[in-house]
């Protein structure tokens, strides 16, 4: 496959590796945050763990939309789909998310709920457009990189005059949480490990740009590398952070040129500001209530709400007290610290959002990387 | 079967509940699609049963429901999909596949002209694997209770003496032949779906293997422990699979795995791993290291094994890991796929 075999080639993997090895300085210890799902689905994936040193570790971010989401949103999104006049159009992703009380969507969908799979925005448009009798919601979810689709929908369904299309917004912001995992680390918080810098979101970026991620490399003094999803890609930004931790420098650097710009893409953002706002706070799972992270619909746009259209309650729920989800996103734990992962925790039956999503932490370990937990035993 | 009664009518013509009812809107149904599609001696003969001798040696069953959307795919559709994958899985066991019978459960209002394509392409895949469907059944149903049309096909053969593979003989040091390339079936039909908005020229590898599965009994049957054809899940279950029976670990190469470029470009656009997706024209074997190369020449030698490779061997693992090492040059897990493969949200 032209324009992607280049980034996954395995000669040039090991002159990297070379190179990793030979910079990286055998007294220090480098601990770089991916933040992306994207990036630890990758590093899972192609091995990546094997080439790097042993003082180099990479700690797996709260990057993948499904995991951070609370129990408590899926649980308002059950309680929608079980409405008679509703159809809720989600991701796959979505639906085996746990909420409280070992629901999930792929559940609420057995019991009759008419809940629907779809591929992009445009599916709920269509049938929002066929299916006239029915309220039909749109499950909006993700980092800066899906809210664009989302306002597109939603000035799509404007122009078709579409009464009977609305959205259930869970769009949150990529800099907020890299502030809180900052914020908590700055503060000496004991539940926080320190960071010796980020590999930065790729897809995000190209709707953001770079100029977001000056503030925290300059006001918490951490490198960031906004890196593209290929191997490669990766294991290039991991070299350009150790040369940052060795030369004493953060800045933010930009390695995947071919895609992000300093300014992003004007054009996503101002149609994103046009229609939505920020909210007081909002929810994660793991980070718990950040504030200014998560966006809502602008009052111009309240008919396209299904918080205000379906008055719907805020649901909140405690996790699995077991779960370590919360510390795994942080990245104060490992997956394998956790006493339900692989016993009761697995991608067929997940407790925790990080099992969800192939992006997240714990499903990624478990369907790429456990093999290394039982290495590791062998060898203490 | 003649009729003096009105042909039925396959332009504008649906199934509706009497096609189903036992009467003699059932008996034209079954005349002018099903005879009229398979046409061997045994149908011909109007009985509620098929009666034939049996030959020599061990026989093999099997029975599978087909129940895919869409119906029609580049490369094939569910009649032919229903006839390869059953032979497929008689002559995983080193069989010769002999006969078929095929139930087919009709959605009301189904067009007639779809149920005839449908079965001319399985009596079509028949002959041309010379396993022909000899008896079989017709039920319609109320409207949304079924799918368009669900087949169920079941297949007999008969298994050369001193063959006796399976599942739980995979042995340490063993090698992995892969067929051919991975994924293709998977991908043409996913390209079909309605809200999937990709093009491409990609066919279905749907195709029955027994006559590969034959070569390579002729070479070294004995050589061979157990074969698999990967369907549902793809390589992953498959191996997965087999290492949970046998008790061992697969170590794989990505590197030695065939994906055409157009399945790769897909899965890379979807967020797959083609190692998760279906196949309806490939096996896995499973063979003795002194078997390997022979029968890796005789699967190539075969028109439905020329890409055929060595992709791996059987290790010793108490866990019962597949391993890969990938492309890249690093380790990897190659597990089950966790419920509905999906796209990625981001």
């Amino acid at each position: 496959m032209k324009y992607v075999d280049e980034y996954r080639d395995g000669a040039t993997a090991r002159r990297l590796a070379e190179v990793i090895a030979s910079e990286a300085a055998p007294g220090q210890h480098y601990r770089f945050m991916e933040f992306c799902g994207g990036h630890t689905h990758a590093i899972s994936r192609y091995g990546i763990e094997d080439l790097l040193p042993r003082n180099i570790r990479m700690i797996h971010g709260p990057g993948c939309p499904v995991c951070v989401l609370p129990a408590g949103r899926i649980d308002m999104a059950i309680e929608l789909a079980e409405r008679p006049e509703v159809t809720l159009c989600v991701y796959g992703d979505l639906m085996r998310v746990p909420g409280s009380r070992r629901t999930s969507l792929l559940r609420a969908k057995a019991d009759g709920a008419d809940i629907r799979m779809i591929y992009s925005t445009l599916d709920a448009i269509r049938i929002a457009e066929q299916e006239t009798q029915r309220e039909v919601v749109f499950f909006a979810i993700g980092f800066e990189t899906t809210t664009p689709p989302t306002a597109m929908a939603i000035r799509l369904a404007q122009k078709k005059q579409l009464g009977n299309f609305s959205i259930f917004c869970n769009h949150v912001l990529t800099p907020p949480a890299i502030q809180g995992i900052l914020e908590g680390v700055d503060l000496g918080d004991p539940e926080q490990v320190a960071l010796d810098g980020f590999v930065g979101p790729a897809h995000v970026s190209t709707v953001i740009g770079t100029r977001p991620y000056e503030f925290f490399a300059e006001t918490f003094r951490k490198p960031v590398v906004i890196a593209g999803f290929e191997p490669l890609d990766v294991m290039q930004a991991i070299l350009m952070l150790v040369r940052q931790v060795n030369d004493d420098r953060h800045e933010v650097e930009n390695q995947y040129i071919r895609a992000v710009t300093r300014d992003g893409n004007q054009r996503a953002i101002s149609e994103v500001a046009d229609i939505f706002e920020l909210r007081e706070q909002f929810e994660w799972r793991g980070l718990g209530h950040l504030p200014h992270s998560g966006l809502r619909l602008k009052a111009a746009y309240a008919a396209f709400d299904a918080e205000r259209r379906f008055d719907m309650p805020e649901l909140t729920a405690a996790d699995n007290p077991a779960c370590e989800c919360g510390a795994i996103l942080r990245g104060v734990k490992k997956p394998v610290d956790c006493k339900l992962f692989g016993a009761v925790c697995t991608p067929e039956n997940p407790m925790g959002s990080c099992m969800v999503s192939s992006e997240g932490a714990c499903a990624a370990h478990w369907t790429y990387g456990r093999f290394r937990d039982i290495q590791q035993r062998k060898a203490s | 079967m003649s009729s003096k009664r009105r042909k039925l009518d396959f332009k504008n013509g649906k199934v509706d509940l009497s096609h189903g009812s036992g009467g003699r809107a059932m008996a034209h149904l079954i005349a002018e699609v099903f005879h009229d599609s398979f046409s061997n001696e045994w149908l011909a003969r109007g009985n509620d049963q098929a009666a034939f001798d049996v030959g020599q040696g061990r026989m093999v069953m099997t029975t599978d429901g087909y129940v895919i959307s869409p119906l029609f795919f580049p490369g094939g559709n569910i009649g032919s999909l229903a006839v390869h994958g059953t032979i497929n899985d008689v002559a995983m066991a080193g069989a010769r596949p002999l006969y078929l019978s095929a139930s087919f459960i009709i959605e009301e209002g189904f067009a007639l002209a779809d149920l005839k394509q449908i079965a001319d392409a399985m009596g079509a895949a028949a002959r041309e694997a010379g396993v022909p469907v000899i008896t079989g059944d017709t039920k319609v149903v109320e409207r949304g209770k079924a799918d368009g049309v669900f087949i169920s096909t079941t297949g007999i053969g008969v298994v050369p003496d001193g063959l006796d593979l399976s599942a739980e003989k995979a042995k340490v040091g063993d090698r992995v032949l892969l067929s051919g390339t991975l994924g293709d079936h998977g991908i043409a039909v996913m390209s079909q779906r309605t809200n999937m908005t990709f093009e491409t020229d990609l066919l279905s590898d749907s195709a029955a293997l027994h006559d590969l599965v034959a070569a390579m009994v002729a070479t070294n049957g004995p050589g061979i422990r157990v074969m698999r054809d990967p369907t549902r899940g793809g390589l992953a279950a498959t191996l997965n699979e087999l290492a949970q029976q046998s008790g061992v670990g697969f170590r794989i190469a990505e590197e030695s795995i065939p994906v055409r470029p157009a399945v790769a470009a897909a899965c890379e656009l979807l967020g797959l791993d083609p190692l998760n997706v279906a196949n309806e024209g490939k096996l896995v074997a499973i063979v003795a290291p002194e078997a390997a190369e022979a029968l890796l020449a005789a699967m190539r030698a075969h028109p439905l094994g020329k890409d055929a490779v060595d992709i791996g061997e059987v290790v010793e693992d108490d866990h019962r890991f597949v391993q890969m090492t990938t492309s890249f040059g690093g380790g990897r897990i190659v597990d089950w796929l966790s419920g509905e493969q999906l796209p990625r949200i981001c």
